[in-house]
């Protein structure tokens, strides 16, 4: 491409880059804000906190009982997780491998879920699970996760099987295997990455699904982020600087298994996940 | 004599329905049994009231102008961000598309959506208060000279909403704009198109069903604001949005049947923004985006 070197041109390149510079300055601020104020002794009136200290994190530790917290927060991540995986995968192989009448309403209903946002559809579905007794506990909250999150493999996963070639499998059968043993030791090995990625990227979403959970917890099923929600309404009956040794907790959970998740997709694939 | 019937079995396998087929199917049911079968159970429930005919709750719904005006106020909210993350997404993401390290931004940008509304609620709390290293900044520069108040009113759910719907909106045009082969902007240049011209004949064209869609998904996340219109904004008045409204009739309340009518409402309202985007899509060219033969 030939380079623009008018005036005029360099400053709009110039302005482009000021937004996106002035939105990252902000948005680490933000970060930083949050994470120096939970190691402040008193932060009040000033530039910088007074002196530093650690305490925050304990006593977030036991005020917020953050071992229960966290323990919750990853049986109902991996149920979901493994939950998800199960039902959602030969369901992508079913749809990248056969054409069958109504197979369209079929994914149009496995792409409703991802376009819906939760809130619109989580309270229908609260109401129908506080009627079946289910929510309240663990089992509802995974139950209300898994409406997003199986959709959300089933789509990741369909362009990932289409890619791998049908001789192998036929070469598979040739050699006798039955369906088990093709996907034991044909298909799972050679689908492992999409699986992963498709898993580590609805883990990271779940851990972030404030709405469902929030929705459908009861006091002994809150997850990180449904807690934190609860302490930064009651702000006031807690020190600030405690909640946001919470937050933190939360951030660094959140972003170690997005760092993870990064080395096996690309970012964009966490937001474009309803393209066609 | 008659031909050899053929087995049930075959002639559903030529049609596509075989063993492996099957495997779609707890999904699909998983799905109607949580998702569709709680969007009827929702309209049957709205239409039940605790008290009064079928559609009270609606025509409560819409003479409370404490219930309706949450239409209004959500709108006023989602429609301005989600242009205003557009306006400011699409020259950026055609200024990173030619970037050969787009990876570090794209990093950068998924952090706000990772961490969620809840979060940036909670950082926002800090950072923009009259004490915050915002306003601090501001003041120290000289811009201001009494701390702006940018938490508990319109201003506070707007910046959040902006923080967590550009990295969205931005990413979404994106990965649009890179599916656009890049031979066609040069057959334009070589032709002797202009910055503005390649941009206004070609590319816009091409990207603008992509757009569509990108302000569709960026409104509907938009408008469902809950948790920073509680925490940043002033619930009880200028940001009382539809989705509060909802959740205090289903968990304030106990009204089951308002809070499925209120959230029936939230949903048609975002269905017809939604219908009215695409519908104006449907005028917009629609074929190929990639260069060369076929």
């Amino acid at each position: 491409m030939v380079k623009d070197n008018r005036l005029s041109a360099k400053l709009w390149a110039f302005a482009n880059w000021a937004v996106i510079g002035f939105f990252i300055l902000n948005l680490f601020g933000m970060i930083a804000t949050v994470v120096t104020s939970s190691f402040a002794t008193r932060w009040l009136g000033t530039w910088f906190p007074a002196g530093w200290t650690t305490r925050w994190y304990s006593s977030a530790w036991n005020e917020f009982q953050l071992y229960e917290v966290l323990s919750v927060t990853f049986q109902i991540v991996f149920l979901v997780v493994f939950i998800s995986g199960l039902i959602g995968v030969p369901a992508a192989y079913a749809l990248a491998r056969r054409d069958f009448p109504g197979k369209k309403l079929v994914m149009l209903l496995f792409l409703l879920p991802l376009l819906v946002p939760p809130i619109t559809f989580g309270i229908p579905l609260a109401t129908v699970l506080y009627r079946a007794g289910l929510a309240g506990g663990m089992s509802g909250v995974v139950l209300a996760n898994l409406v997003p999150t199986v959709p959300f493999v089933i789509l990741v996963m369909i362009p990932f099987i289409e890619q791998i070639d049908t001789k192998i499998e036929a070469a598979a059968r040739v050699f006798g295997a039955n369906t088990f043993k093709l996907f034991i030791y044909v298909l799972l090995p050679l689908l492992m990455p999409g699986i992963l990625a498709a898993l580590l990227l609805v883990l990271v979403r779940t851990i972030a699904m404030f709405e469902l959970t929030f929705l459908t917890a009861g006091p002994t099923s809150q997850t990180l982020v449904v807690a934190l929600y609860y302490a930064v309404f009651a702000a006031g009956v807690r020190a600030v600087q405690s909640i946001d040794a919470m937050a933190v907790i939360y951030m660094v959970t959140t972003l170690i298994w997005l760092l993870i998740a990064l080395r096996f997709v690309n970012p964009t694939q966490i937001v474009a996940r309803a393209k066609k | 004599m008659s031909a050899p019937t053929i087995p049930l079995s075959q002639r559903l396998a030529a049609r596509g329905l075989d063993g492996l087929t099957l495997l779609v199917l707890p999904a699909v049911l998983f799905l109607l049994l949580l998702f569709i079968y709680p969007f009827f159970y929702g309209l049957f429930l709205s239409f039940n009231p605790k008290a009064g005919g079928t559609f009270a709750n609606y025509s409560r719904f819409f003479s409370d102008s404490f219930l309706y005006g949450t239409i209004a106020t959500t709108l006023w909210l989602a429609l301005p961000v989600t242009v205003l993350t557009l306006v400011m997404a699409v020259p950026i993401a055609f200024r990173v598309r030619l970037m050969k390290h787009q990876r570090l931004l794209t990093t950068i940008l998924v952090i706000p959506i990772t961490l969620g509304t809840v979060l940036v609620a909670q950082g926002l709390l800090n950072y923009l208060g009259p004490q915050g290293w915002f306003n601090r900044t501001l003041l120290t520069l000289g811009l201001i000279s009494t701390p702006v108040k940018l938490l508990h009113n319109y201003w506070g759910v707007m910046i959040s909403l902006v923080i967590t719907g550009f990295p969205f909106t931005f990413l979404l045009t994106l990965s649009y704009l890179s599916g656009v082969d890049p031979a066609l902007e040069q057959a334009g240049a070589t032709l002797g198109a202009g910055p503005w011209q390649r941009f206004k004949h070609i590319l816009l064209p091409l990207l603008l069903p992509g757009l569509a869609i990108t302000f569709c998904l960026s409104f509907v996340q938009a408008f469902s604001v809950f948790p920073s219109a509680v925490l940043l904004g002033a619930p009880a008045g200028p940001t009382r949005v539809i989705s509060i409204a909802a959740y205090q009739a289903a968990f304030e309340e106990y009204d089951y049947s308002m809070a499925s009518a209120v959230a029936m409402i939230m949903g048609l309202v975002q269905l017809a923004i939604v219908v009215a985007v695409l519908a104006a899509r449907g005028l917009l060219y629609r074929g190929p985006a990639g260069g060369g033969k076929g």
